[in-house]
């Protein structure tokens, strides 16, 4: 039976593909933006994961809030490099994981987050006078008027003021020796007894390097001591060649993909082609768009999606050849492979889905980001194959393009 | 063309149980060869960015005593255009302090003043880590498992459940059999690759599944041999084509992760991918399938026997 060529329907197929490949091109260009486009994990692109485990040290024990409390203070370093999406997060009950992808300076940023800060203020005795543990601000503040030096100001809490109230009587003109761990980080000289738990660190520095010293005591009231689990630091040059070579590999995959199916399903794998493209153009939207990160298991998620993206394609495609082999018109094969081909996609992709959301449920990390993008991925997948697949099939048939079983393969 | 799989299904099994044998005796003897993500320790690559002796490298490693026994490996890399990149040196050892690691850092600088300043990677993780990876991997497979068995149960039979999962299970031995085996070093990676092994098998499965209860359905005469047969026949192009497609995109990043980065861990986790697509759909049609049919012989003559009793 020859359909007869309807030029309106064909060019809604055409525009429609247009639109298809266009879309695709902004998702890729989208996606593939440094900076706006899809987060990469530190396996692709370079950066720094570290997970701190906190111990309890003295009298301060490991609760909810001295991990929030520690998390401030991580943050408040990080902010200070300028990272762009820096996820610093408690995990479990007394871990902290942190992610900087993107950096430049890995090591920096390594150094900065691994000074354990242990804050203690000591007399010219050796006696310790308080901890940053009572120290509740610390600020570098500019002074114009009475002297061209900026100082920093700091309190302490109630505890820590009654402390250092003695202190400062003791050891009037005495210093007061402040270290950082074991590194003396200052050591002013008390030149007033301090009762309101106000004081101020004055010296000969400018105000970077006031703020500097301000910013170590704040670091300093990190009550609880991290010690590092894990430590993974990628330098930006080796993870962005990862990320090229990856990124030119699946390239050249796909394409050898799509000339597959064109040549062994003619019309209709152009079609699947143009199903595929849609796919990866969903996959790399929502991956931009989704609070997700993509790292090598990612990858590994998206490799079986894509896989699994052309089986529906090839289920279908082998159910139809079947119908038209038993005889069926055009019409008739295309419309019972689909409904044919139908329970097999949707109980392997729900199966598929059920070990994404499982795991996705009850492991983390690297497990966790295989989950994800496999769930992205079978759902963007179901969705073409099901839905636009059978559009484009149904649009190439009605405006008399797919004439008879050889335009989908098939020798009758 | 037919091929008469049910037929040399004994020829098969023969075949799926000697490597699982061998896999399991590797397994018991040699184990599998763990790298730090699982045991523990310290990874640092350099690219020194000029050609150093060995003796060199050994000598600015001397005052770092914790990294005695540390393997030491030269890795050459090309860049996009497939010019050879400066050789990179890779460190393997025990978990090392982050100030021990940081000085050790800054040491080779001084000592090799071409090092590039980004083009590095240090890693360092404890034990404990791994192991919990593992066990949290292990245990959510597990539940995934249940899972599965009652979805399939649900939609199919529990048959069908069975034999699903014993060709998942298939694949995952082989696979790691052949890691054994080969001693080829498995991290982090490694893990989503079995995962997707796993995922590629059930898929891969409960397709030929839908075939055969849908011609079960629509036969009068039930001959069930002959059926799970012509099921797998039917779906024969379909297996072959996925598997195709899918091998194309993998053998493309192996290709790349092999001739221009060298980087090992990541040629494991593709040939663990290529491993688990080509297996995954050997198992769909040679044990999978074919076990399902024992099955449904064993339960039709367990309720032959009871009816006659």
């Amino acid at each position: 039976m020859k359909k007869t060529f309807n030029p309106g329907r064909f060019l809604v197929l055409v525009l429609l593909c247009l639109l298809i490949l266009v879309s695709g091109y902004y998702a890729f260009q989208n996606a593939a933006d440094r900076e706006e486009g899809i987060r990469r994990g530190l396996d692709i692109a370079g950066g720094l994961y570290v997970l701190l485990e906190a111990v309890e040290t003295g009298d301060q024990e490991v609760d909810d809030e001295a991990i929030d409390r520690a998390i401030a203070v991580i943050r408040n370093r990080v902010d200070e490099l300028g990272v762009a999406e820096p996820v610093i997060a408690p995990q479990g009950d007394d871990r902290i994981r942190i992610e900087l992808p993107d950096l430049d300076d890995v090591e920096q940023a390594r150094e900065i987050i691994g000074r354990t800060a242990m804050l203690t203020f000591v007399g010219p005795d050796g006696e310790e006078i308080v901890t940053g543990a009572n120290l509740t601000r610390a600020r570098a503040e500019r002074q114009p008027e009475m002297s061209p030096y900026p100082f920093v100001s700091l309190e302490f809490d109630r505890e820590g003021a009654v402390l250092f109230e003695e202190a400062t009587r003791e050891y009037f003109g005495e210093p007061i020796a402040i270290y950082l761990d074991d590194e003396k980080i200052s050591e002013p000289v008390v030149r007033a007894v301090i009762t309101d738990g106000q004081a101020t660190i004055e010296g000969r520095f400018d105000f970077e390097e006031a703020s500097q010293l301000a910013l170590l005591l704040r670091s300093g009231s990190l009550p609880v001591e991290l010690r590092e689990l894990e430590s993974r630091l990628v330098g930006p040059t080796l993870g962005q060649r990862t990320e090229e070579i990856a990124a030119s590999a699946a390239a050249i995959g796909l394409v050898l993909v799509l000339f597959f199916m064109i040549i062994y399903y003619r019309l209709a794998g152009i079609i699947a082609g143009m199903a595929l493209v849609f796919y990866i153009s969903m996959v790399l939207w929502a991956l931009t768009y989704l609070p997700t990160t993509l790292t090598l298991p990612g990858i590994a998620g998206l490799i079986l999606s894509i896989g699994m993206a052309v089986d529906a394609n090839v289920i279908i495609f082998e159910r139809i050849k079947d119908e038209l082999r038993s005889g069926r018109t055009i019409r008739s094969a295309m419309e019972s492979g689909f409904q044919r081909a139908f329970p097999a996609i949707l109980d392997a992709n729900v199966t598929t889905l059920i070990i994404t959301v499982i795991l996705f449920t009850m492991a983390s990390g690297p497990v966790r980001g295989f989950a994800v993008t496999l769930f992205i991925g079978i759902i963007c997948s179901m969705f073409t194959a099901i839905v636009l697949t059978r559009i484009l099939l149904r649009l190439a048939l009605k405006s008399g393009i797919i004439g008879s079983g050889a335009y989908v393969g098939v020798k009758i | 063309m037919r091929f008469d799989f049910i037929g040399n299904r004994r020829k098969a099994y023969l075949l799926s149980l000697i490597l699982i044998g061998a896999g399991l005796l590797s397994l018991a003897i040699f184990g599998l060869n763990l790298g730090i993500d699982f045991t523990g320790g310290t990874v640092l690559q350099f690219n020194l960015g000029e050609d150093v002796s060995m003796e060199e490298v050994e000598a600015a490693l001397e005052p770092y005593e914790e990294l005695e026994g540390a393997v030491v490996q030269v890795i050459q890399g090309r860049d996009l255009s497939g010019e050879p990149t400066e050789e990179g040196l890779i460190i393997r050892g025990p978990v090392m302090s982050e100030e021990r690691r940081m000085a050790l850092i800054s040491d080779f600088r001084d000592r090799f003043p071409e090092m590039t300043g980004d083009d590095l990677r240090v890693e360092s993780v404890g034990a404990v880590i791994g192991a919990e990876l593992t066990r949290q991997a292990l245990l959510s497979l597990l539940v995934a498992m249940v899972a599965i068995v009652a979805y399939i149960t649900f939609r199919f039979e529990f048959k069908f459940a069975v034999a699903t999962i014993g060709g998942l299970l298939h694949n995952v031995i082989v696979v790691l059999g052949i890691f054994s085996i080969l001693q080829m070093e498995i991290n982090v990676p490694f893990v989503a690759a079995i995962l997707t092994v796993i995922g590629y098998s059930v898929n891969d499965t409960i397709v030929i599944m839908d075939r055969i209860r849908e011609n079960i359905k629509h036969r009068k005469r039930k001959e069930y041999a002959e059926v799970v047969n012509d099921s797998i026949n039917q779906n024969l192009m379909r297996s072959i084509n996925t598997s195709l497609t899918t091998l194309f995109v993998l053998i493309a990043l192996l290709f790349g992760f092999h001739y221009f980065i060298g980087s090992l861990d990541l040629i494991v986790f593709v040939v663990a991918l290529i491993l688990g697509v080509v297996i995954g759909t050997y198992s769909s049609i040679f044990i999978a399938s074919p076990l399902w049919l024992n099955l449904q012989e064993v339960n039709l003559s367990l309720s032959r026997r009871r009816k006659a009793a």
